[in-house]
């Protein structure tokens, strides 16, 4: 096995050019898990973590960009702003878990469980990738997120990070679990409220091959809001009966599988539960913001 | 593979299989046992060490994710035969019953102090929520923080 332990991100792309076969090990939760139980013998590794390139942020015209090599820690600490980032963080593993591991892993390991995954997909980040010389490549998050433990990362390129447009409104990431650490989600939703554009948007995750929005869930979300008015006054009541069928579409747009963690039924009900309580915390939000 | 690391203030070298984890060189090359090796995937616990004043599993770091960089291990907490603060609270507070999880909830507990010298219930139990015991029923061990903690803030 070849150990690669470049100092600079144009290092690390050189050999990865060179070595295409090199398994880029940023944390090592994930992999040294594979790695200890014999499950991976990969030719070479590319160890990334210290990489300064990737443990960075920037705000650039509106957008923000999320280093691939922060830690959930580190977002913790540095990230407050973005908060069902920050709660979707902290769901994560435990404190040791926390302290190595990072959103580029997340993104690399592509599980339908990654907690920050569908943070992504609602912020509907774009997945920044690098490649020899410096060029980057943008995808989509559901152009890169192409299946379970599947990316469209090209064997030469590296994960830079993750590239999203601030918008200004209340969300929340909430998971379900067996218990309240140490636990890969049964399922796990994000929704934002993007008030400039009058948009709902909703993720889930683990409940389908890879993560997954609710498009039908969400317009009817942001219909909800316009026909209350509440759009224009976070104080117009909405009725309780819009919640349901909001979560009743949430519901609707999962694709789970029975497996270890739970049923398909099981999963399909914590969705409509996750998703009203998204919205209704969401518009309490706004209320108390007024 | 040669890793060369600063080991509880000591640089270390040490050349072992380029797939090994950090525990495994601590444990089977430099002969510091104190960190257990239990779980291997980062579920209980019982192997957290400081990389880089970082409390982390240390069989989910790459024995080179180590190289050049330093670690602290339970075996840096007792002064000679002077025990940590945080060691005799699990004494006293009978949060030690076979002994296997302590190292890593000593750590674990020490890394929490530095942080947060006045931990409230809740704080306590988030930061232990990686590491697991299955003998104490973790009351005792939540005993043994508090403990901790005000001997800590005792001049």
């Amino acid at each position: 096995m070849r150990i690669h332990l470049p100092r600079t991100l144009d290092e690390a792309l050189e050999i990865k050019a060179r070595d295409p076969e090199a398994v880029p090990l940023a944390g090592g939760t994930d992999l040294m898990v594979l790695l200890n139980f014999g499950r991976l013998r990969p030719p070479a590794l590319l160890e990334i973590s210290r990489l300064p390139e990737l443990r960075t942020w920037r705000r650039e015209n509106g957008r923000f960009f999320l280093g691939a090599g922060l830690t959930y820690s580190r977002i913790l600490s540095s990230l407050a702003e973005f908060r069902p980032l920050v709660q979707a963080s902290r769901s994560v593993g435990s404190p040791q878990i926390r302290n190595r591991g990072t959103v580029g892993g997340n993104l690399g390991t592509a599980s339908p469980a990654g907690d920050a995954l569908p943070v992504l997909a609602a912020y509907d980040a774009e997945i920044v990738l690098v490649s020899a010389g410096g060029r980057t490549r943008r995808l989509p998050w559901h152009r890169f997120l192409v299946g379970p433990k599947q990316t469209s990362l090209a064997p030469d390129e590296l994960i830079l990070g993750a590239q999203w447009t601030v918008t200004r409104g209340p969300g929340s990431f909430s998971k379900v679990g067996t218990r309240n650490a140490m636990v890969i989600a049964v399922a796990s939703l994000c929704l934002v409220l993007d008030e400039d554009r009058r948009q709902v948007r909703v993720a889930l995750g683990s409940v389908g091959p890879t993560v997954l929005r609710a498009p039908e869930a969400e317009a009817f979300a942001a219909g909800v809001l316009g026909a209350a008015g509440a759009w224009d006054d976070p104080r117009a009541p909405v009725p309780e009966a819009a919640l349901e069928e909001f979560g009743e579409r949430v519901a609707a747009a999962a694709r789970p599988i029975d497996d270890v963690r739970g049923t398909a039924a099981y999963r399909r009900h914590a969705c409509r539960v996750l998703g009203r309580r998204a919205l209704s915390w969401a518009l309490a939000d706004r209320r108390l913001e007024h | 593979m040669l890793v060369r690391l600063k080991v509880n203030g000591e640089w270390r070298e040490a050349d072992v299989w380029p797939g090994a984890s950090l525990l495994f060189l601590l444990r089977e090359s430099l002969g510091l046992v104190g960190s257990k090796n239990a779980c291997e995937q980062g579920e209980c616990g019982s192997c957290s060490v400081w990389l880089d004043g970082e409390l982390v599993c240390a069989c989910l770091v790459h024995a080179a994710q180590a190289h050049e960089r330093e670690v602290r291990t339970v075996e840096a907490l007792a002064q000679g035969p002077r025990l940590h603060p945080v060691q005799e609270a699990f004494l006293e507070a009978g949060a030690v019953q076979c002994g296997f999880c302590t190292p890593g909830l000593i750590v674990a507990v020490v890394d929490l102090l530095e942080r947060d010298p006045t931990p409230g219930e809740p704080t306590i139990r988030e930061a232990l929520a990686g590491n697991l015991c299955r003998c104490t029923g973790y009351a005792k061990i939540i005993d043994a923080v508090k403990l901790a903690a005000q001997k800590m803030a005792a001049p």
